[in-house]
């Protein structure tokens, strides 16, 4: 279900590393020996034999992430972001694997489009890229796509990110359907009627500014109406980019009661809250918004315990020109790949808020085990999807240093503590820094 | 104004000082309003000369950007830029390249390639005013944005509040209406809480926004206890179709309206206009001595004076310095 460039296998033997994978349990200064492609390897003191050496002394080896919600708004809008750029900024960002969201121009909602994007993927990606298709042709939330035959071409999920399936009857007809591709549905939780012309969070900050208001309740009443169609058809599903703590509750109520429910944040919501708005700064409006202090907290307290499985960084590049306008004339939307791990180790894990080995688990297996994907792991005979990260390097975020197309990123100018030196997808280095 | 928003000031070279803007409300102290008010009492009792032309601001430029309609604002802008001998430009988005389609960024930074001293600027977007600052060298002066802030506007309120009832501090005045949809009630409710003035909100639920600090009622009889009743405008133009923020504009006027039974005898009324007279205030309250409608306007011409001098100057205009400046 995944596509990347062919890049023959690599003989690498890194030593010294703190090897952190959370889920192998390992946790350890060890060194791992890479033969063509292969872990073959993890030990004291190994061999290097003809094998490269990367000295990692004082770095943390650990999974390469999965980033389970990127647009790469190809085809249509190529100025923004392309296969090939976008791949290459999320090897920057240490992922080894992305899934791109069908909201491009056209949608991705015929086998046809999704063989096109393959072919590309096959000859630009530089990290694995797997493809959602739509739930409804056109995301015009009228007619089903074809989900047997784009399941069978390749799609991973199915999704109108961007467009909630605004009716019952037909969100419960794709469930229906979806259930016998073996896919799950990833749904854009949003009541249009309650959070249309909304830019921000409806709250003190929205009411302050006179922006108008997008209530959490717009998220969670469509949170609750999903959940319990799953739970009537006995479907498993994925809400993307959940926002706020009611979600969150109705979200833990569905996971006790037994439903195949899972979940994802992005890092803008576990850092960032409706004060940031104040700014009026257009790299700080994104759809769903920033919250308040509070529905972070609920976020924050949902991924680390796991009701929460993945970090996904809703990477949604934008054109300078159209960022570069009013606040309220703004398109949603943040860049996130290149900086996601550095923003969270540098706001959550070193203030103690969020241990390091479930910041890397919920980058990395989490996003695989919600769509079925293989794990990147430290294990002998696994393909080395590897992250190398340096936790003491500091930096600032610099515009010109993106791989991305785009640069509507919310942390431009920020000093971040902790880099990505090293990421190894597929066997081979896709990114050095 | 000592603490002005600077906007990527930051990544200019060192040189010029810093460029003062009034963007909002909340970008001004106590001492700041203080101090604008007394200049603008300066300019006041220099219009009462037979000629009232000033030379201040000779051979600076301002330019007005206006992307929405106005009556009051734009005219006194013009006119108050005028009065203190400053070059004027004028451009409304009607009959400009804005018809073709340009950006308010390049429209800006056009503009700007003529040195303007100060760009003021009109636009029904929240965060117009941010970007002209941040594209362009000019002071900026926000002159209503969408439904966010129009500080000149809650200026000159408090300037009519002071003339007509000395103290500020300790005055409790109603605001009256489409609060949600009012960026003259935004910026009201932080001046008023710079100068100490108590302020209730009243209007239908709909129209109160959600979350906003402050006393808000749907109760029309608050306004007994107030000293002044400001009427806000319905704005029916910032209301999306069927969104039935009230079921009609006859039941808002019967529930809402200021009419003169609903105020005390010599209650003051005020509104920053236009009116929709026999909608949120009846024409009989519009009309009656009461209404400070006119000293408003007159207030917002000192007021903008007030602003561009000082945005421009950077202190207060002290007697000596309008006598110096009038030799010159």
């Amino acid at each position: 279900m995944l596509h990347a460039k062919h890049r023959n296998g690599e003989d690498i033997v890194i030593r010294g590393a703190r090897v952190l994978d959370p889920v192998e349990q390992i946790d350890a200064m060890l060194d791992v020996r890479i033969d063509g492609g292969t872990v073959a390897a993890v030990g004291e003191r190994l061999d290097t034999n003809a094998h490269r050496v990367v000295d990692a002394t004082g770095l943390v080896l650990a999974p390469a992430f999965v980033d389970p919600h990127v647009h790469l708004r190809t085809p249509g809008r190529e100025d923004e972001e392309t296969i090939g750029s976008g791949t290459a900024a999320a090897a920057a960002g240490g992922y080894c694997a992305i899934l791109a969201m069908p909201n491009t121009d056209p949608v991705l909602d015929s086998a046809a489009t999704l063989g096109t994007l393959v072919e590309t993927a096959g000859r630009e990606a530089e990290v694995a890229v797997g493809f959602l298709a739509a739930i409804t042709r056109g995301q015009r939330g009228e007619k089903l796509t074809e989900m047997a035959e784009l399941a069978d071409a390749g799609a991973v999920a199915f999704s109108d990110d961007g467009v909630p399936v605004a009716s019952a009857g037909m969100m419960r007809r794709a469930l229906q359907y979806a259930s016998i591709t073996g896919r799950k549905l990833a749904l854009h939780c949003e009541e249009r009627s309650l959070s249309h012309d909304g830019h921000v969070h409806e709250g003190t900050v929205a009411a302050e500014l006179g922006l108008h208001g997008y209530p959490s309740v717009a998220e969670s009443v469509m949170v609750e109406r999903d959940l319990a169609l799953a739970g009537y058809e006995g479907q498993p599903v994925h809400l993307l980019h959940l926002s706020s703590a009611e979600s969150v509750a109705a979200l833990r109520r569905a996971r006790d009661e037994g439903l195949a429910a899972s979940a994802e944040v992005t890092p803008h919501h576990l850092v960032l809250t409706e004060e940031a708005v104040r700014s009026l700064d257009p790299n700080v409006k994104m759809n769903p918004p920033l919250r308040s202090a509070e529905d972070r907290t609920a976020l924050l307290a949902a991924l680390k315990d796991g009701a929460i499985e993945c970090i996904a960084t809703d990477h949604a590049p934008h054109a300078l020109h159209e960022k570069d306008v009013p606040f309220e004339a703004a398109p949603f939307g943040v860049t996130g790949l290149e900086t996601a791990f550095a923003v969270l180790h540098t706001h959550l894990v070193r203030p103690g808020a969020l241990p390091l080995s479930t910041l890397v688990e919920r980058m990395s297996a989490g996003a695989a085990r919600v769509y079925g994907l293989d794990r990147p792991r430290v294990a002998v005979g696994a393909a080395a999807n590897l992250v190398l990260l340096d936790l003491d390097r500091e930096w600032t975020v610099d515009a010109r240093s993106f791989r991305s197309r785009s640069r509507n990123s919310w942390l431009l100018g920020e000093r971040l503590t902790g880099a990505v030196a090293m990421t190894i997808a597929r066997g081979a280095v896709a990114f050095e820094a | 104004m000592t603490s002005i928003r600077l906007v990527r000031d930051d990544l200019r070279p060192p040189g010029p000082p810093p460029r003062r803007h009034l963007l909002s409300i909340a970008d001004l102290t106590r001492d700041d309003v203080q101090r604008l008010l007394d200049t603008a009492r300066t300019f006041d009792s220099a219009l009462d000369r037979e000629v009232k032309k000033l030379p201040t601001l000779k051979g600076r430029l301002v330019v007005n950007l206006f992307y929405e309609s106005s009556t009051r604002t734009s005219s006194s802008f013009e006119l108050a830029a005028k009065r203190l001998s400053a070059d004027t430009l004028t451009l409304k988005s009607a009959g400009s390249s804005v018809d073709k389609g340009e950006s308010l960024k390049d429209t800006a930074q056009t503009l700007g390639a003529y040195d303007p001293d100060v760009i003021v600027i009109r636009h029904p977007q929240i965060g117009a005013p941010e970007l002209v600052a941040r594209v362009t060298d000019a002071h900026v002066v926000n002159a209503g944005d969408g439904k966010h802030q129009h500080p000149t506007q809650a200026l000159l309120d408090l300037y009519t509040l002071r003339q007509e009832l000395g103290e500020l501090e300790g005055l409790h005045v109603a605001v009256v209406g489409d609060v949600l949809h009012s960026r003259v009630a935004r910026s009201l409710l932080q001046a008023f809480e710079l100068v100490g003035i108590r302020c209730t909100l009243v209007a239908p639920p709909a129209l109160l926004p959600r979350g906003l600090r402050a006393e808000m009622t749907t109760d029309i009889e608050a306004i007994r206890d107030a000293d002044v009743v400001y009427v806000l405008r319905m704005q029916e133009e910032r209301m999306e179709a069927g969104a039935n923020y009230v079921p009609s504009l006859r039941e808002y006027a019967a529930r809402w309206g200021i009419t003169p039974d609903r105020l005390r005898p010599g209650q003051k009324v005020m509104h920053p206009g236009p009116m929709n007279r026999g909608v949120e205030i009846d024409p009989r309250v519009a009309d009656s001595v009461d209404a400070l409608v006119e000293t408003q306007v007159r207030a917002g011409l000192v007021i903008r004076m007030a602003v561009l001098y000082d945005v421009l100057t950077g202190g207060p205009v002290g007697v000596r310095g309008l006598a110096a400046a009038e030799v010159a």
